[in-house]
């Protein structure tokens, strides 16, 4: 036991022994909590056993002290270790201000209306921000002594040479499969030279781009949100912006238009392979000659089709940076603000892709092509 | 005195690749002083610092804190060691998405079992220990003066009670009123709670106002002794750094 305990009548006599220190509170404040007071009025402390008693030991006491004061009497029988009076004069200063408010019923609303008004004005801060962007760019075009090759060359290389292999991998992998399971089917009907119409026009006119997208969201939108929010954290837009630099020409514009450039020309990529892998596939398991499915290719395709995927690549590529570079941008205060900001980011980018192919979708019907 | 001293630094070598930080340092530091670390900057203060703390082991030499080598240590002897010491560090590394509060529970919450009461109750007692309202302890570092987050951070130091407390440059960063509240509350802190106190740190009025003794780092080595003893060393650097233009004020309250 951390202590010793006599009891007189309504007298209780707490001697504590050995080491009252942190490493013993736990235990310490389990065996004050076991102690029984029913009917004690005074409680006696006799602190001269203690052999080593530091600040949180002395706040053990002091909180016994404390509780116990409105129904019984607690004496000091000892003198007072500097330790316990440091606690109770650190303690005796203004308490008033606790826990944040308990959450009640009218906090809900005001937590409700406010998270409403935050998402109305925080639309306002995207339209701004995009605006600012637009006007920047129109402004860079009439002076082309802001444009910065340097970085964004950079930001071709990082977001498009970079993503060569996996964007090249993926693509095939998905020529593959759907070359596969279109065989499955088609075969049933002896209609298999289709399946070089499915895999050609489906990974030229969606896949293609839309799977580039997505890959290239998740690595660059990241990376824009990621970038630039740690700037902001570390001040660095401050800096740029005191010494007459504005952020969005230098770190915004450049990544948009590496990626614009960037973007259809994986997308090019990701075709290329994509035919190739359709191909391949046909060989093996249809053993159809290469000949006969490059010249289906070329009967399979429109004068639009390769041009209804590449096209979409650059709005794509926008989509992208800017959801990056604007959440970046918004980081602010912590580093876990960071992390939810470049997760925001990349889950706005794809569903902005994906619902912008969408639009696409419709319009390329309505006209059409 | 009969007990160890606190920290003991013998012949340590500390080199990154071609280049020698430490060339056989030595450094003792006796319990219950505050002990300030001087040297221009790349001089090693900071990696003298992990040093002793354990973060990084020396090419050679041995550290003793309370008598125990700790470059032999095994790691689960090193983290029952690093109970013992508190740190805070230069831009305060306070953990920003904890609040302080949470921030000074973190480090109980790791080596204690503590009821809630006690985790909620001690931590508050930290926080104004070191002299920030209690509102501040609901709020986020980013939310803080540059003040309260080095006493944050002070704060998360004391957070297991350590006796032995190292401080990276506590007081840069602050207006001169503020370094010298910070100054008087360390010099109170380390009498009420016996705290021995081992600090890297540029500024003359801290080093002034609260050490007993300081340790100049040049040639690779450590030159200790009292402010007096060392502001008379006639070492170059020394001499520039005592007696230059910023430190000239000081000679004549001092008669250093």
């Amino acid at each position: 036991m951390p202590f010793r305990t006599e009891r007189h009548h309504e007298t209780l006599r707490l001697s504590p022994v050995g080491d009252w220190t942190i490493q013993h509170v736990g235990e310490i404040e389990r065996s004050l909590d076991m102690l029984s007071l029913d009917g004690v009025r005074c409680i006696q402390l006799d602190l001269s056993g203690i052999s080593s008693l530091d600040l949180s030991g002395a706040w053990l006491i002091h909180d016994l002290r404390v509780r116990s004061a409105a129904i019984r009497s607690v004496d000091l029988l000892s003198p007072e270790p500097p330790m316990l009076r440091l606690v109770a004069q650190t303690l005796a200063q203004d308490q008033s201000a606790r826990e944040p408010e308990p959450r009640t019923a009218r906090s809900a609303v005001e937590h409700l209306g406010r998270h409403a008004w935050e998402r109305l004005t925080g639309w306002a801060e995207g339209l701004a921000f995009l605006g600012a962007t637009v006007l920047r760019f129109l402004a860079a075009l009439k002076d082309p002594r802001v444009w910065r090759p340097i970085s964004i060359a950079r930001h071709v290389y990082d977001t498009g040479l970079t993503a060569i292999p996996i964007v090249a991998l993926i693509a095939f992998l998905i020529a593959v499969i759907i070359a596969y399971m279109g065989a499955q089917q088609l075969q049933q009907f002896g209609a298999d030279i289709f399946v070089v119409d499915l895999v050609t026009v489906g990974v030229l006119r969606e896949l293609g781009v839309l799977l580039t997208a997505i890959i290239v969201a998740g690595r660059s939108g990241s990376a824009f949100a990621a970038e630039i929010g740690a700037m902001k954290l570390n001040q660095e837009i401050d800096a740029l912006k005191a010494t007459g630099v504005e952020p969005i020409e230098v770190l915004v514009l450049p990544r948009w238009i590496g990626l614009v450039i960037a973007l259809p020309l994986l997308t090019v990529i990701a075709d290329a392979v994509g035919v190739v892998g359709g191909a391949l596939l046909c060989q093996l398991l249809l053993d159809m000659p290469l000949v006969q499915y490059f010249q289906r290719v070329d009967e399979s395709i429109a004068a639009w089709t390769f041009w209804v995927g590449i096209i979409k690549a650059p709005v794509f590529a926008v989509l992208i940076a800017a959801a990056g570079t604007y959440r970046g941008m918004q980081v602010r205060g912590s580093s876990r603000e960071l992390g939810r900001l470049t997760t925001v980011a990349v889950v706005q980018a794809i569903f902005m892709v994906i619902l912008a192919d969408a639009l696409f979708a419709v319009l390329f019907m309505e006209i059409g092509i | 005195m009969s007990v160890a001293p606190a920290i003991i630094v013998s012949d340590i070598v500390n080199r990154f690749g071609a280049q020698t930080v430490h060339d056989g340092l030595d450094m003792r530091i006796e319990r219950g002083e505050i002990f300030g670390i001087v040297g221009g900057s790349g001089s090693g203060k900071s990696v003298l610092l992990n040093t002793i703390l354990g973060l990084r082991r020396p090419q050679r030499g041995r550290v003793e804190l309370s008598g125990v080598d700790i470059t032999s240590l095994a790691d689960a002897e090193l983290r029952k060691l690093k109970m013992t010491y508190g740190v805070t560090f230069q831009a305060g590394a306070l953990f920003s998405s904890l609040t302080v509060l949470q921030n000074v529970q973190l480090p109980m919450l790791e080596h204690l079992d503590l009821s809630a009461r006690a985790l909620e109750e001690l931590a508050l007692l930290k926080v104004r220990l070191v002299g920030l309202p209690v509102e501040a302890a609901y709020k986020y570092p980013s939310q803080l003066s540059g003040g309260m987050i080095k006493r944050a951070a002070l704060a998360r130091a004391l957070a297991l009670d350590p006796p032995l407390l190292f401080l990276d440059e506590p007081t840069s960063g602050l207006d001169p009123i503020g370094a010298a509240a910070f100054d008087e509350l360390l010099v109170g802190l380390q009498r009420e709670l016996g705290l021995t106190v081992v600090m890297i740190t540029h500024d003359l009025d801290t080093i002034f106002r609260t050490c007993n003794r300081v340790g100049v780092i040049v040639d690779r080595k450590m030159i200790s002794g009292t402010l007096e003893q060392i502001s008379d060393n006639p070492h170059p650097w020394i001499r520039e750094y005592f007696h230059g233009a910023r430190a000239s004020r000081f000679g004549a309250s001092r008669g250093a």
